[in-house]
């Protein structure tokens, strides 16, 4: 499936093989990583792991509540485990259990959602997950991240596996070029990335959202608009401080997800800033509340403008 | 080894502290609780290695109540195996008192926060297979009620249980044949049960799940086949104990009022000279 968007000539890569390849160099230096997969290890490029480890990965066939629950049970013994499962099955069939497996008895299992948002776009709603950031932010003691590139997925694997406390860590299926030339910034959960600065307004995204939000800057700052665009990779606990300093530097904020428009990044983002009195323009760019259209996840994305001409024409509607 | 009297005897006495902090809270699940009071009798004095000094030992074996409605009966337990002082219980549903309707963890001696059904026995299954991994030789152990099992993750917990060959895994069904609406056979029935969990590849003893010793042969010859999960399939009666309490529905989660309470002690006490002899 769209298997031509997995070649790049830069050498990046989908951030689900990333996270597969760091989670071989955990599993190398440590017997109790732990994959666990219904039926997804392929969907999750995890089949060299289980060629290596085999002693490191638990089958549950597809079984989506089995699969959090046998987790839960698993790190209850002392294992760091990665669930993994696509996103739209894992956050909403398996979704009590998560809530209470994982989040409510603090057992800390990541749960790994992969080929999320509209990854598998052609193939309806029954395969996207739309929800999934809105379903778990309501849920307490689980932390919700969502890496844009390479650099963050690799990093945000490492420090799942070393946080002992539950994590839900969401990608998808694209190549996803690096946001910046040089990494070198400190990769905490919690803390917003900020990609480029300006005053004129800002751009708040996360997972595959954040390059076109990133290309709209650079489009914006043909036209003399400089926007701060940060990947905010942490959807819960959100990076409030660094949300308070934009709306005090910036004229305008917009927030860009592959998410419902409803109880995601932008509806995290509005609540804190309306309830401490930060008022800027603001507009929220993701999926409607509708019929989802079908189409590769690139097709979905131009239909609803999550691009970087429909996201810099949002930023200069508000200027 | 305590003798079976003592184990009986030891019954009638959780049987009367159930009543009691179910009346005191005002709450709780009295049929359930009764029903399943003899197992866990069973587990935690003749079964189990775990104890308030090993409780965080990783070789420890571990229980889960897949039936967490039925808190009472395991909290009565804990108590009385020392986790906690038993005038906690006092608190048993109160405002802000960890001692509420499901177990948690925030009590010593709860393994696993439960009270969704049909979660208990996928935490059974990571907890055995982790075990496996570890070479490490302790049991793992989950109570599920026979309403329970239309819930589809028991189903595929037991296929994993069969495909990973988890003799290390004991489920117990506390089939006492009654569920909130109506008997289980009318709601949904899952019988013939032995044949559901042979087809799923676990092997079976039906066992009377109120007497003692009965209950301790059959955990004393697990695993029942190598290489295969048990299940134990416990014949029992909802609101065991007490005859106006016992096969009656609305005894689910009724709440005996003063009266009602003061003839159930009286039955247990006349029951507990009768054990005692």
């Amino acid at each position: 499936m769209a298997h031509i968007e997995n070649t790049d000539p830069n050498g990046f890569k989908p951030n689900q093989e990333i996270f597969s390849e760091v989670l071989q160099q955990l599993a190398a230096n440590d017997r109790d990583i732990i994959a666990v997969t219904s039926d997804s290890r392929g969907s999750g490029k995890l089949v060299p792991f289980g060629k290596k480890f085999p002693e490191q990965i638990v089958e549950v066939g597809i079984a989506e509540q089995n699969l959090v629950g046998v987790a839960a049970g698993l790190a209850a013994a002392g294992k760091k485990v990665f669930a993994v499962s696509p996103a739209c099955f894992l956050t909403a069939r398996a979704l009590e259990q998560i809530k209470n497996d994982v989040a409510y008895s603090d057992n800390p299992v990541t749960v790994v959602g992969i080929s999320a948002g509209v990854s598998y776009g052609a193939l309806g709603s029954t395969h996207h997950s739309l929800h999934d950031f809105a379903a778990l932010r309501a849920i307490n003691n689980i932390t919700v991240v969502v890496p844009a590139d390479n650099f963050e997925t690799a990093q945000a694997t490492a420090l799942a596996a070393k946080t002992n406390s539950p994590v839900y860590l969401r990608f998808g299926k694209k190549v996803m070029n690096n946001l910046k030339e040089v990494n070198d910034d400190a990769f905490v959960f919690g803390k917003g990335r900020v990609i480029t600065e300006g005053t004129d307004a800002a751009l708040i995204a996360c997972g595959e959202t954040v390059y076109p939000a990133l290309q709209a800057a650079q489009l914006l700052a043909q036209e003399g608009i400089h926007v701060t665009v940060v990947s905010m990779h942490t959807i819960k606990p959100l990076d409030t401080g660094l949300l308070a300093k934009l709306a005090a530097t910036c004229k305008a904020i917009v927030t860009v997800e592959e998410h419902s428009v409803y109880g995601g990044l932008g509806e995290a983002c509005a609540a804190y800033l309306m309830q401490h009195g930060l008022h800027k323009p603001f507009r929220i760019v993701g999926i409607p509340d509708e019929y989802t259209v079908t189409g590769s996840q690139q097709d979905i994305f131009n239909h609803y403008h999550i691009t970087k001409d429909g996201i810099a024409e949002v930023v200069k509607s508000l200027l | 080894m305590m003798k079976r009297s003592d184990l009986e005897i030891k019954s009638v006495e959780y049987r009367k502290k159930i009543l009691k902090y179910i009346l005191g809270a005002n709450a709780g699940h009295t049929g359930g609780s009764l029903s399943c009071i003899d197992i866990l009798n069973v587990l935690y004095n003749h079964v189990l290695n775990v104890s308030p000094q090993n409780f965080t030992s990783p070789t420890r074996d571990r229980y889960i109540q897949s039936k967490g409605h039925c808190v009472e009966a395991l909290f009565v337990v804990l108590a009385d195996k020392g986790f906690f002082p038993e005038e906690h219980l006092e608190t048993l549903c109160k405002y802000k008192s960890h001692y509420i309707g499901h177990p948690t963890r925030k009590v010593k001696g709860v393994e696993q926060n439960t009270g969704a059904l049909g979660h208990g026995l996928p935490i059974a299954v990571g907890n055995a297979i982790a075990a496996k991994l570890d070479k490490k030789d302790y049991k793992v152990y989950t109570l599920m009620g026979d309403g329970e099992l239309p819930e589809g993750s028991n189903w595929e917990a037991a296929l994993t249980a069969a495909h990973y060959k988890l003799d290390n895994l004991c489920a117990i069904v506390d089939k006492n044949t009654l569920q909130i609406t109506a008997p289980t056979a009318e709601v949904c029935n899952t019988d013939p049960l032995d044949e559901k969990w042979k087809a799923f590849g676990w092997a079976v003893k039906e066992v009377d799940g109120h007497d003692i010793e009965a209950l301790k042969a059959a955990f004393d010859s697990l695993p029942f086949e190598p290489g295969k999960p048990s299940v134990i399939i416990a014949h029992t009666v909802k609101g065991k104990g007490v005859s106006f309490m016992e096969n009656n529905l609305k005894w689910h989660h009724g709440v005996p009022s003063k009266e009602e309470y003061a003839l159930a002690i009286s039955e247990l006490d006349n029951s507990m000279q009768k054990a005692a002899v």
